[in-house]
């Protein structure tokens, strides 16, 4: 099934901030199809895109070791609509990284027009609720690829972000 | 150091965001569950949020117990026993265990905390007596 709420990552500074894009076009089912005749991308999909764009730049914060949940969306708010042809541009900024999870700031913006915005806590899944990972290693670094996280992505001192060696192993398992 | 004043304005500030609430409608006296609507995956952003705003780590399990709350050896046919009742006290000297005490049903203890509840956690935390 396809997941993909962001069309990738346009900048990743790890622990503080993400941006991504979603171009929104009339071949997706979602923006067809919801509304008949008024095709949009509706803003529980951006929501996602905003869910997606700060549950990683959340998770990469402990080389992505945590299972990242999206546990609320604290408040959101949605000026324009978006149509297809148009280009949405997700701002992310982390707000608090806790012990349990944290909760991020996101914006969308068409061109320089405030689009959406809203507050997403999200939580650190325990072994108590789920026992095994939640995505299989070489299928979620081939996402992380796909986003370009690794192409964009630096620590705080303006590094490149490394990719973590599990990651690599578990693909290389896959390729042999 | 901050007053009890600037705590408890600190706090309104986060239930406001956190709940969605009016900044009129969060009184001391206001309980999380009953008066602000407060359900559980709310507590785990109010904590986030305390944390931030003053900069204190809060163990989830030291403001909301839920492990005394479903532990068998403190609850019996939904009601807190004697000993769970003592356990709570011990592990939140800030909350006013009074009301609760008198008919302590599993299902009310959620409704019991208050936002002054709140702002004497994190006074006593910060240590915050003015």
């Amino acid at each position: 099934m396809r997941w993909f709420w962001i069309d990738r990552f346009t900048e990743f500074v790890s622990g503080v901030r993400a941006s991504s894009v979603k171009c929104v076009s009339l071949a997706e089912e979602h923006v067809d199809e919801y509304f008949p005749g008024y095709p949009q991308m509706t803003p529980s999909f951006v929501l996602e895109g905003f869910a997606q764009t700060g549950g990683l730049l959340l998770g990469q914060v402990n080389d992505f070791q945590e299972r990242v949940v999206l546990a609320k969306i604290s408040s959101a708010k949605f000026h324009c609509l978006a149509r297809p042809g148009d280009h949405l541009s997700y701002s992310v900024t982390l707000e608090t990284i806790q012990p349990d999870g944290g909760l991020i700031k996101a914006t969308s913006h068409l061109g320089e027009k405030l689009h959406g915005e809203a507050e997403l806590t999200f939580a650190y899944a325990p072994d108590s609720v789920v026992q095994t990972e939640m995505f299989e290693p070489a299928e979620f670094l081939r996402m992380l690829r796909i986003y370009g996280l690794f192409d964009v992505g630096v620590d705080q001192d303006g590094k490149p972000l490394k990719i973590p060696q599990r990651f690599l192993d578990a693909e290389a398992r896959v390729m042999t | 150091m901050p007053t009890k004043q600037e705590v408890f304005e600190k706090i309104r500030e986060a239930l406001v965001d956190a709940l969605g609430v009016d900044e009129e409608e969060v009184t001391p006296e206001a309980t999380l569950v009953g008066d602000l609507g407060a359900e559980s995956i709310d507590f785990l952003d109010i904590v986030f949020r305390f944390e931030k705003a003053f900069g204190i780590e809060i163990p989830r399990a030291e403001l909301f117990p839920e492990d005394i709350l479903t532990n068998a050896e403190y609850v019996e046919d939904g009601r807190v026993t004697a000993n769970g009742v003592a356990e709570l006290k011990k592990r939140m000297p800030f909350a006013d265990l009074s009301n609760f005490e008198a008919n302590p049903l599993v299902q009310e203890f959620g409704n019991l905390l208050t936002v002054n509840d709140m702002s004497r956690y994190v006074c006593s935390k910060l240590g915050v007596t003015e």
